[in-house]
C-alpha cells in the first residue's frame, strides 16, 4: 500500500517536471532553435541590436546568423547550436554577461571557417593553407556594424 | 535477507527519484519564472510619476520619472584613479571657510613648473586634480583661488545647474538672465543656485530631448559655423541627435575668456577651433587674462578644452560622439540606457571601446596608456623649453633689456605657455587627439627656442 503510493506520488512528480519542461519549451520558443530564421535569436533581447545591424548590413540578403556563426556540415552546427545555446542561456540567466558582447576564440573560428566556406575562390589563395589570416580582423563590419547598431538605435 | 536487502534498495530507489523528479520540477518552475522575468523587461516600464518643466532644478524630482538614469547620475560622486587622471579622496579638515571633508591632490605640488608658468595668476595658488561631476559647484565655491581674486558670476555658467537661474533673472529669455549673472559678484549670484549640472541643463522637461541650455555655447556655435560659410547657425534647430551628444558636452568642456568689463562668456571660436585659430583671435582682441609676474608677458591662461581637442581626433572624425565613450549603452534588463555616471572610458572599457574595438580590454587599456605616456613625456620636454624662455626673459629683464627689446621673446612666451596650457589642461592626456596633441607640443616647443633666440639677437646686438 505504502509502496503504490509512494510511486503514485512519483508518477505525478515526474509528470509534474515533464508538464512543466514542455510548457517552458513552448514559452520559451525553443524550438524556434532548430530553425535557420534569424529572427530566432532575437528571442533573446539582448541580440536585438546585433539583429537591427545585420538587417542594414551587406550580408543581410546572403547570410543569417548560421551561415555565419555555425559549420557548414550538419553535426557540427546542430553541435555548435547546442554548447552555444547551452552557454547563452547560462549567461542570459545568470546575468553574468558584458553589455558590449565578446565572441569567444571557438566561435571566432566557426565565423572565419564560414567566410571561407563562401569566398574560398578569393580566400583559398590569400590564405594558401595558413590559419593565421583572420578575414574579420578587416572585414569586422560586413555582418554587423557596431556603427550601425550604437549610433542608429538609441 | 536477500529479499529485504532488495526492498530497501527499491525504496532508496524510489525515494532518490522523487527528490531528483521534485529537483527537476523546482529548477525548471525557476528558469520558467526567469523567462517570464525576462520577457517582461522588454516592454518599456516608464511611469511618468511627477510632471515636469522648466521651473524644476532638482536632480531628485527629476530622477523619480527616470531612476536608473538617476542613480548612475548619483555615482558621479565616486571618485577612481586611471593611470593618468581622476583621483582620490584627501581628508581635509573642515573650517570656517573651507567646510569640504576631502578635496583631491594638488596638481602644483606634483609638477612647481606649472607655479612658474602661472607666476601672478590665481591658478599658481590653488590648482588640483579633476574629480566627478557632483563636485563642481563645491569644489568652484571654495577654491583657494577665489580668496585670491574676486571671480563674475559668469564663472557659474558652467559649474551650476543654470537653467531656472537665468530663466528667473531674465523673465524668461535665457540671455538675459545670462548678461545679468556675468555682471554679478561671484558670491552674490551663487547664492542663486543650488545644484551642480543637472538633468535640466542638458534634457528638455518635457520630451527629454537634448537640448543646448548655455547662451555662450549657442553664440560661439554661431560665429564657428559663420567662419565656415553658414551664417544664422542656430544649434537647437540644426544640430543632428548624433552632434548634439557631443554639444551638451561642449557646452562647458571648451576654451573660453570673459570679455570687456561686462565679464560676457565667450568662446574664441570665431576663427576656428584649431590652437593657431584661438591665438589668432586672442591676437585680434588684444586679450590677455593677466601679465606674467617674472616676464611681464601678456599671457593667456587656457581652460579644459576637451570639446576643441576632440574635434581634432580620429575619433571626432569617426562621428563617435562624447556620450558614445564617456556615457556608453548599458543594458538595465531589457531596456538599453546610456550611463549617466559621466566617467573615464578606461573604467568602463567593454561599454566604452569595445562595441567597435574587438580586442581584449588589457589590450585596449595598453594602447591607451601608451597614447598618453607618449604624450606626459613630450608635455615634460615642453614644460622644460617653457622654464628655459621664462628664465631667459627674466635674466634679461634684469640685466635692464627694454620693452621693445623683450617684446618679441615675450609674444613667443605667450604663444607657447598658451599652447602648453591648453593641453596640460585638456583632460585626456593627449588621448583626444593624440597627433594634434603631441604636434601642437612641438609647435610649444619650437616658440620656446624662437623666443631664446629672439633674446639672443637683441643681446647680442647690446
Amino acid at each position: 500500500m505504502k509502496t503504490k503510493a509512494a510511486i503514485i506520488l512519483l508518477a505525478v512528480l515526474i509528470g509534474v517536471a515533464l508538464g512543466l519542461g514542455v510548457y517552458t519549451f513552448v514559452y520559451a520558443r525553443g524550438y524556434s532553435y532548430l530553425s535557420n530564421n534569424p529572427e530566432a535569436c532575437t528571442n533573446c533581447h539582448v541580440m536585438q541590436d546585433y539583429y537591427s545591424a545585420w538587417l542594414k548590413s551587406s550580408h543581410r540578403s546572403a547570410a543569417g546568423c548560421n551561415d555565419c556563426h555555425t559549420p557548414h556540415e550538419t553535426l557540427g552546427k546542430y553541435a555548435t547550436k547546442a554548447t552555444n545555446g547551452f552557454f547563452h542561456s547560462l549567461a542570459f540567466t545568470s546575468g553574468n554577461f558584458p553589455d558590449a558582447i565578446q565572441i569567444k576564440p571557438r566561435n571566432r573560428k566557426v565565423t572565419e571557417g564560414a567566410c571561407r566556406y563562401c569566398h574560398a575562390e578569393i580566400t583559398s589563395a590569400i590564405v594558401a593553407g595558413s590559419s593565421d589570416v583572420a578575414c574579420v580582423r578587416c572585414h569586422f563590419n560586413v555582418g554587423h556594424s557596431a556603427a550601425s547598431y550604437v549610433m542608429a538605435n538609441p | 535477507m536477500a529479499l529485504d536487502q532488495s526492498a530497501s534498495r527499491n525504496r532508496w530507489l524510489l525515494f532518490s527519484t522523487v527528490v531528483l523528479a521534485a529537483i527537476a520540477a523546482a529548477a525548471i518552475a525557476g528558469l520558467l519564472v526567469n523567462i517570464f522575468k525576462h520577457k517582461e523587461e522588454t516592454k518599456n516600464p516608464f511611469f511618468r510619476v511627477v510632471e515636469l518643466n522648466d521651473q524644476i532644478a532638482d536632480p531628485a524630482i527629476w530622477g523619480k520619472n527616470f531612476p536608473m538614469q538617476y542613480d548612475l547620475y548619483s555615482r558621479t560622486v565616486d571618485e577612481k584613479r586611471t593611470l593618468y587622471g581622476g583621483s582620490e579622496a584627501l581628508p581635509h579638515s573642515p573650517t570656517e571657510g573651507d567646510p569640504r571633508e576631502s578635496v583631491t591632490a594638488s596638481k602644483l605640488e606634483k609638477d612647481p613648473r606649472l607655479i612658474e608658468m602661472w607666476a601672478g595668476y590665481a591658478f599658481s595658488k590653488d590648482y588640483r586634480e579633476k574629480r566627478g561631476h557632483a563636485y563642481m559647484l563645491t569644489d568652484q565655491t571654495f577654491t583657494e583661488r577665489q580668496k585670491v581674486v574676486k571671480q563674475p558670476g559668469t564663472c557659474l555658467h558652467c559649474h551650476a545647474s543654470m537653467v531656472v537661474a537665468y530663466n528667473q533673472l531674465g523673465k524668461g529669455d535665457i540671455f538675459k538672465g545670462f548678461e545679468a549673472i556675468d555682471q554679478m559678484p561671484y558670491f552674490e549670484a551663487r547664492k542663486l543656485v543650488t545644484y551642480p549640472v543637472a538633468c535640466i541643463d542638458c534634457h528638455d522637461p518635457s520630451t527629454m530631448q537634448l537640448r543646448i541650455t548655455r547662451p555662450a555655447f549657442i553664440e560661439a556655435m554661431r560665429a564657428l559655423k559663420a567662419s565656415q560659410g553658414k551664417p544664422n547657425y542656430d544649434v537647437n534647430q540644426m544640430a543632428t541627435r548624433q552632434e548634439m551628444r557631443s554639444f551638451v558636452c561642449g557646452q562647458c568642456h571648451v576654451e573660453y575668456y570673459f570679455k570687456g568689463p561686462e565679464k560676457r562668456l565667450v568662446y574664441p571660436w570665431a576663427k576656428g577651433l584649431r590652437l593657431e585659430n584661438i591665438v589668432a583671435y586672442y591676437d585680434e582682441e588684444k586679450f590677455k587674462d593677466w601679465t606674467h609676474a617674472e616676464t611681464g608677458a601678456e599671457v593667456l591662461k587656457a581652460q579644459h578644452p576637451e570639446f576643441e581637442t576632440w574635434n581634432q581626433g580620429i575619433h571626432a572624425r569617426s562621428g563617435v560622439a562624447c556620450a558614445d565613450c564617456h556615457m556608453p549603452y548599458l543594458r538595465e534588463g531589457g531596456l538599453k540606457i546610456s550611463d549617466h555616471w559621466v566617467r573615464s572610458p578606461l573604467l568602463n572599457i567593454n561599454r566604452a571601446c569595445q562595441t567597435c574595438h574587438r580586442w581584449p580590454e588589457q589590450e585596449l587599456k595598453d594602447r591607451v596608456e601608451e597614447i598618453q605616456t607618449r604624450f606626459f613625456e613630450t608635455r615634460n620636454l615642453a614644460m622644460d623649453a617653457l622654464m628655459d624662455l621664462i628664465h631667459d626673459l627674466k635674466a634679461a629683464k634684469a640685466a635692464n633689456a627694454s620693452d621693445a627689446q623683450l617684446a618679441p621673446a615675450r609674444n613667443f612666451q605667450r604663444k607657447a605657455q598658451f599652447y602648453i596650457d591648453f593641453l596640460v589642461s585638456e583632460n585626456s592626456m593627449g588621448f583626444h587627439a593624440d597627433q594634434y596633441s603631441v604636434k601642437s607640443l612641438a609647435e610649444a616647443i619650437n616658440f620656446c627656442r624662437q623666443g631664446q633666440l629672439a633674446l639672443r639677437t637683441k643681446l647680442t646686438m647690446q
